[in-house]
């Protein structure tokens, strides 16, 4: 299986030795699909999800024409309106909504436009759905709820179209993280989270909706939730992203190469609750580790991987473990490239990580 | 909140046209029947009964349509007209200096000059240029993220809002924030808002902040802040909290709803209970006007009645311009689900041909003073470019700075020089 992304600069990268070894469900991809970009791949799960559960619903601003990204086009015209309705524009509404619905006990899956445009939900993301299974002592649960939102980066969305606020999501007991790198990722995890009993959040990278194509299998199939998947085996150092971040990685990885550096590439995929154990089972062997995202690092998930490595491997560890993030300030308009984890800061902090 | 003794009022039934037949613009657009007749035309009635729609203790709140006015006392527009020779070059130039702008904004996106999102305001001309001209330097505004005309409209010159689309260090906030954040202190630009509603209760703020100098501080204040933002946001909750703040305070501030009937490409109509936004006023305690967007002398005379009651310290109104946006949402957006029977309706009607007509038509203006005025702001505008291309990038320091109010340890580092300079801080990165 070949994926082919292309960003920034028109470079290319290609990354075969994708594997399903992880996957623990019974409905693995089988055989090869099409090629078929992120979005596409979106939209396949999204049909497929209302298709097999008939009190699945699809509701967001502008989903019922098919959505900003494309990602909705054609379920109003397959399964109907009362399904599949665009709302008036009211994050918080929707939120709030999308739990009464997921609490009846059906599949609300919501989409808030652009992450950015989270935040006015927030309020019954963290407070509401995070906690009604907890609060109402089982009576209720909003665990049909599946928030997508598009994250990140395009290289030119300014400060209001670009952000990745994944960690404030990460901060909330109760909620699950989930953030796809590929076409065949984003399926097969959103039919996931669709089905997850827990309400999810459901970052898609923007950036590659586009860009990354991939074969992808047409059949339903799931990809489990809160399993890491080593993509790229290697000795001297981990390093470890999510989403549109995986593609730099691997470029980094590339370059690393041809200077005798073996890198090993993990794609944590679901963020929150994540998997420890492969990640530290991959620091063990290589001694060393490198988290990246676009966020800002104070307080990224960069932070509680470090933390939580550092316990887990003190003694293994042969260097501090390095974050490369975005900078501590609002999402730029004209220096984005300075803002941004780009692969040669990346290979930078795995030399000196290395040489340490 | 108790600087202000709030009034409160306890609305009767609003008198909102019901025993009258009003051309609603939806019920036309359902059954897609023609627009009513779409000449300018004075609408000095309109002042009459909002100046007597003043909410008082115990008074009923009333809702006035300038249609349903207009309709009642409808002058014939041949016969004088409502603003003078200065007023008329003074409206016809700025809604000129809009559209030209913004077309040169559409050439130089595609030319890759410019970067983010960019939404364009073709078609809206006759709301920007109807309400802000009547401002003082001391009113504010607050726009959304369509917010280059109402830039201009408010005085800030074309050249430091093409500078800051084009991220220059010479735009108007440095190159800082793009086309949907535009602010000037300067001319009281308190903003463009990317997110929806989220300038409403900022400018509520900012009117209070009027209220409290003028009553409470005994200043010589009588700023009136005007909010702009579009239909779509008129079902966002922001919307009613500030409805119902600035009612319960009587705050000196406009609501000017800029109903282009779609956002992005949700229909109004299908997106809304009731889609007469303007009748959302009265239940909160406020008069809703409702006024054709699309004809800037109408819009002139429902501002100058909306401004005045604030600036009188009477308290909000909301008004309703129905209005259209001649172009796509943003220039990204294809346009392809509008119907072109529904754009040619309103292309036919366009703001400045309108005006351009009733100026000749009533001798005010001689045609040939109008085309002055068209090559004039060609040339500004293509200075503006000129002037945008050719200023320089912003230092990188920019990316650091106004961050915090002191970016010591922040964006300096302990050596004391901006961590940026480092040649480190961007080695091997990005080429910009
Ligand atoms: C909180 C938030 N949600 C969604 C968006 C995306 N968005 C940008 S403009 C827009 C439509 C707004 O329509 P309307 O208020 O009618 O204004 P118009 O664009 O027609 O001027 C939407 C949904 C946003 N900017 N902010
Ligand atoms: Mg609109």
């Amino acid at each position: 299986m070949e994926m082919v992304v292309r960003r920034g600069m028109g470079r290319g990268i290609s990354a075969a030795r994708r594997s399903f070894s992880t996957s623990i469900e019974a409905e693995k991809p089988t055989g090869e699909g099409k090629p078929i970009n992120l979005f596409s791949a979106i939209n396949q799960a999204l049909h497929i999800a209302l298709e097999t559960d008939p009190r699945a619903y699809v509701f967001g601003e502008d989903v019922g024409f098919g959505g900003v990204f494309r990602c909705t086009t054609g379920l109003a015209d397959r399964f109907g309106r009362s399904r599949v309705f665009n709302t008036p524009l009211c994050e918080q509404g929707i939120a709030g909504f999308a739990i009464g619905l997921a609490a009846m006990g059906n599949r609300a899956i919501a989409e808030i436009q652009f992450a950015d445009y989270i935040f006015p939900a927030f309020d019954q993301i963290v407070n509401e759905a995070a906690k009604f299974r907890y609060r109402s002592g089982n009576e209720f649960n909003c665990g049909g709820l599946t928030i997508r939102t598009p994250y990140g980066a395009v290289g030119h969305g300014g400060h209001y179209h670009s952000q990745s606020p994944e960690a404030f999501f990460c901060h909330v007991p109760g909620l699950k993280v989930v953030i796809p790198r590929s076409p065949q990722q984003a399926k097969g995890l959103l039919l996931s989270s669709i089905r997850d009993p827990n309400p999810v959040v459901f970052f898609e990278p923007k950036w590659l909706y586009r860009l990354a194509v991939e074969e992808v299998p047409e059949h339903d199939y799931m990809l489990p939730l809160s399993e890491a998947e080593v993509i790229r085996e290697g000795c001297d150092i981990t390093l470890v992203g999510w989403g549109a971040q995986i593609s730099v990685l691997e470029q980094a990885c590339d370059d690393a190469e041809k200077v005798g550096i073996s890198c090993e590439l993990i794609d944590l995929r679901t963020l929150i609750p994540w998997d420890k154990d492969t990640v530290e089972a991959s620091v063990k062997k290589t001694g060393r580790l490198l988290v990246s995202h676009e966020a800002p690092v104070t307080g990224g998930f960069g932070a509680e991987i470090s933390s939580s490595i550092a316990e887990r491997c003190f003694l293994r560890l042969e260097a501090p473990v390095a974050r490369v993030c975005g900078l501590d300030t609002p999402f730029p308009l004209v220096y984005e490239p300075f803002y941004m984890p780009t692969k040669n800061k990346i290979l930078d902090a795995i030399k000196e990580t290395v040489s340490y | 909140m108790s600087a202000f003794s709030a009034l409160k009022t306890i609305p009767s039934h609003p008198i909102a046209g019901g025993h009258r037949r009003r051309s609603s613009p939806f019920l036309s657009s359902l059954t897609n029947t023609a627009p009513t007749g779409h000449q300018l035309h004075s609408s000095a009635a309109i002042s009459v009964s909002l100046s007597h729609s003043v909410i008082a203790p115990g008074r009923p709140v009333r809702a006035v349509s300038a249609n349903v006015v207009s309709e009642e006392k409808q002058l014939d527009g041949s016969a004088f007209p409502v603003i003078s020779r200065e007023e008329a070059l003074d409206l016809y130039e700025d809604m000129v200096l809009g559209r030209t702008f913004e077309d040169m904004c559409a050439q130089m996106y595609y030319r890759g000059k410019m970067f983010g999102f960019v939404h364009l305001y073709n078609g809206q001309e006759a709301v920007s240029t109807g309400f802000i001209r009547l401002l003082t330097d001391g009113d504010s505004v607050v726009s959304t993220y369509r917010d280059h005309v109402h830039a201009l409209s408010k005085g800030v010159p074309a050249r430091a809002v093409m500078a800051e689309l084009f991220g220059k260090a010479t735009g108007c906030c440095r190159g800082q924030g793009g086309s949907m954040h535009m602010f000037s202190r300067e001319h009281n630009l308190i903003g463009g808002f990317a997110f929806i509603g989220e300038g409403i209760p900022v400018a509520t703020g900012a009117a209070f902040s009027s209220k409290y100098r003028r009553e409470v501080l005994k200043e010589a204040c009588d700023d009136v802040t005007v909010a702009f933002f579009g239909d779509g946001t008129c079902n966002n909750g922001q919307f009613f909290e500030c409805l119902n703040m600035a009612a319960l305070w009587k705050l000196p501030i406009v609501f000017v709803v800029e109903n282009n009937l779609w956002a992005i490409g949700m229909s109004h109509i299908r997106a809304t209970s009731d889609p007469e936004i303007w009748k959302k006023g009265p239940p909160f305690g406020m008069p809703g006007v409702h006024v054709d967007g699309m004809d800037v002398l109408k819009v002139r005379e429902v501002a100058k009645e909306a401004v005045g009651r604030a600036r009188r310290g009477e308290g909000p109104t909301l008004v309703e311009c129905e209005t259209y946006r001649f172009r796509g949402h943003s220039l990204a957006d294809p346009d392809e689900l509008r119907n072109p029977a529904e754009k040619s309706r309103y292309t036919s009607r366009d703001p400045i041909t309108a005006l351009k007509k009733y100026v000749i038509e009533h001798g005010l203006v001689a045609e040939s003073e109008l085309k002055a005025i068209d090559k004039k702001i060609d040339d500004l505008v293509e200075e503006a470019v000129e002037f945008a291309d050719s200023s320089p990038p912003p230092p990188r320091s920019q990316l650091l700075e106004n961050v915090f109010a002191d970016p010591k340890g922040f964006g300096i580092g302990p050596d004391g020089k901006y961590r940026c300079e480092d040649p480190g801080f961007t080695q091997g990165t990005a080429q910009v």
